[in-house]
């Protein structure tokens, strides 16, 4: 069974605890100049942003099949199977395509450092080990945030939106896009307004697929083009072949 | 040996004195520092133009090694030379850009033991490498040759036809892949760029390109080094230039076409511009001038016809890169100057490198007769004493 996090945003009082106790947990500077930044960085992995007296959490999706995971070049990325995708900063060489790569453009860079790292929500995965919630779902007064087996969260959410259908939109973001999120949304008002696309534009497919379907094709291809090229090699030099026998013919060889 | 002082000279001076202050600046005050690079754009220059154009523009070593070698198209023979090294060195040089733009460059090597097959990024690095290494035994034989090693001599040239389909296959995987790339990012390249057909326009665009930059080169080198034009090596490839872009601009169509694109791209916005000039240059004019016989046979159209192509092809793999992510970033990407400092001095270093190997290798031998006392003294107005290299 795998974990994950449900954010009702019409529970979100805004009081930014989610970001305190994430800056906290992940040993990151936080004051109220960080609070009042309104966009996620290398040293804030999660923001909760106010539109129109609504909120709405920025995190890591912790995707089921994560971009990133599959275009790293040396798999500094993976999915555990308890649901957070975790970077291994040992492995990376930092040619940041999992930046590129991700839909929701959560790998943020250390641009300042000499020897930077990607830096990332990564679910707290030493407290889940430990049996525990995530920080900021433990640090959530209100419940908005909350943490627990990704199916039970899906049945949970569609439950309030069947039981209260005015207070949302009729959709559970992370549900279906890119094939399936460990972190799910709820929301009053569109999700695209923070910054999600939408899942016309991501699908509702995992997007390695994309490259999968290319890549699965190279070892096939290599053997047939090279008997291609070969191919080519014989038949363009064939005609030296047929010039030589033709010598011999005319000198009343072979007839 | 007198040392004169021209304005190439001092522009390459110039040239590697801000490229070793950027270059300072990059390992001393970090990416962040060094270019405009940010969490919007992980990619900038080095990745649009450094490596996306890069490899395209060193693409002729296996257009022209194909050329001669599989299709026997004997004509071509002597220029593969220049054009293996040009190959050679544009692929050594990406790898130097390479250096520049990893964050954590001294972990290169995790690529050889922490492979991750699914990665296309993997994908290219192991073929740009094992390719690097192939072009370096195509570009032995100069060398082996200069010092009259003969057996080792022949070693290399028995196993060259399998170092020739190695690089074309290898050519065929990383070139198609740095489209690839790009396939798993529908939602945030612009719609003009976006496309499934992506790795095929990558190959297609660096078979013209190659085509394309030996042309070019040929031209250029006849009047840096004074070597002999030969016209029906020209016309060959003007030919063979005009097919490909053909062949390229077909594509593109049906692929607009079946995405219904042709609406959108008819429309003014500031993404149709660029796209207007990408098809422009790479297309409408090269086509255009190469459609005429008297294009095909004159070296200086053909030069230009060949500079508009590289240009547009360029210009295609910035849009990719830089232009389709402007509107999903928010925001326009302008390098910044130290970051194109490094491309420019990277560049500055190939022309350098290029013109020393002409000196002192035999790159134009099977170019009959070889006149070595005319090249050095061409060679000693291009390039300042080795001394003055800063890098």
């Amino acid at each position: 069974m795998s974990k994950g996090i449900l954010y009702d945003s019409t529970l979100c009082i805004g009081c930014k605890l989610c970001e305190k106790a994430c800056a906290e947990h992940n040993g990151l500077p936080y004051n109220d100049g960080i609070a009042a930044e309104s966009k996620q960085s290398e040293h804030k992995f999660t923001v909760v942003l106010t539109e129109n007296d609504h909120f709405m959490r920025r995190l890591c999706m912790h995707c089921d099949e994560p971009a990133c995971a599959s275009v790293c070049p040396v798999g500094a990325f993976h999915k555990t199977s308890a649901g957070p995708v975790v970077y291994d900063v040992w492995k990376c060489i930092g040619c940041r395509y999992c930046m590129v790569a991700c839909a929701f453009a959560q790998p943020k860079y250390e641009w300042g450092s000499l020897n930077p790292r990607v830096r990332k929500c990564i679910m707290c995965p030493d407290l889940i080990k430990k049996g525990e919630a995530t920080a900021c779902a433990q640090a959530c007064p209100t419940g908005a945030t909350k943490f627990g087996e990704r199916d039970d969260l899906l049945k949970e959410a569609e439950d309030r939106i069947r039981q209260n259908p005015g207070n949302y939109v009729n959709h559970i973001y992370g549900k279906d896009e890119v094939g399936g999120t460990s972190v799910l949304l709820l929301s009053a008002v569109p999700f695209e307004q923070f910054g999600y696309p939408s899942v016309a534009k991501v699908g509702d497919k995992a997007l390695p697929e994309l490259t999968g379907r290319v890549m699965e094709k190279v070892p096939d291809f290599i053997p047939l083009w090279v008997l291609v090229l070969g191919g080519v090699y014989w038949l363009a030099h064939r005609k030296e072949e047929v010039a030589a026998a033709e010598a011999i013919e005319k000198q009343g060889g072979v007839a | 040996m007198k040392f004169k002082i021209t304005f190439w000279r001092v522009l390459f001076v110039v040239i590697m004195i801000l490229g070793a202050y950027s270059t300072y600046v990059r390992y001393f005050r970090g990416l962040g520092a060094v270019s405009n690079m940010n969490d919007q754009f992980p990619w900038g220059l080095w990745i649009g133009f450094d490596c996306l154009c890069g490899i395209m523009l060193a693409a002729g070593g296996f257009c022209i090694s194909g050329a001669v070698y599989l299709f026997n198209v004997e004509r071509l023979h002597c220029i593969i030379r220049p054009v293996i090294l040009t190959a050679f060195l544009g692929y050594s040089l990406f790898i130097v850009g390479l250096l520049f733009d990893l964050g954590r460059p001294w972990f290169i090597w995790h690529q050889l033991i922490y492979m991750n097959p699914h990665s296309v990024m993997f994908e290219v690095g192991m073929c740009v490498m094992t390719y690097t290494t192939v072009l370096f035994f195509e570009f032995l034989p100069n060398v082996l040759e200069r010092f009259h090693l003969t057996w080792p001599l022949k070693i290399v040239k028995a196993v060259m036809p399998a170092l020739i389909v190695a690089g074309i296959l290898l050519s065929t995987l990383h070139q198609s892949s740095l489209g690839s790339l790009y396939l798993i990012m529908p939602s945030k390249l612009h719609p003009f760029w976006y496309s499934p057909a992506m790795p095929f326009f990558f190959f297609g665009s660096a078979i013209a390109v190659g085509l394309a930059m030996t042309i070019f080169e040929s031209v250029q080198s006849a009047k840096a080094f004074g070597r002999h034009l030969k016209l029906p090596v020209l016309v060959e490839l003007g030919g063979a230039l005009l097919v490909a872009l053909w062949v390229n601009a077909l594509l593109r169509f049906e692929d607009f076409f079946h995405r219904g694109m042709l609406p959108k791209i008819i429309k003014p916005s500031y993404e149709a511009y660029f796209l207007w000039l990408e098809l422009l240059l790479a297309f409408v004019i090269p086509i255009t001038m190469l459609s005429f016989r008297k294009v095909r046979l004159s070296p200086k159209l053909l030069y230009l016809a060949s500079l508009s192509a590289i240009l547009g092809f360029v210009t295609n793999r910035l849009n990719v890169s830089i232009t389709g992510f402007e509107t999903w970033a928010g925001h326009h990407f302008v390098p910044k100057w130290t970051e194109l400092m490094i491309t420019v001095s990277i560049i500055a270093m190939g022309f350098f490198v290029f013109s020393i190997a002409v000196k002192y290798l035999p790159i134009f031998e099977n170019e009959a007769p070889h006149a070595p006392a005319e090249a050095p003294e061409l060679i000693r107005r291009e390039i300042p004493k080795p001394s003055h290299v800063t890098t």
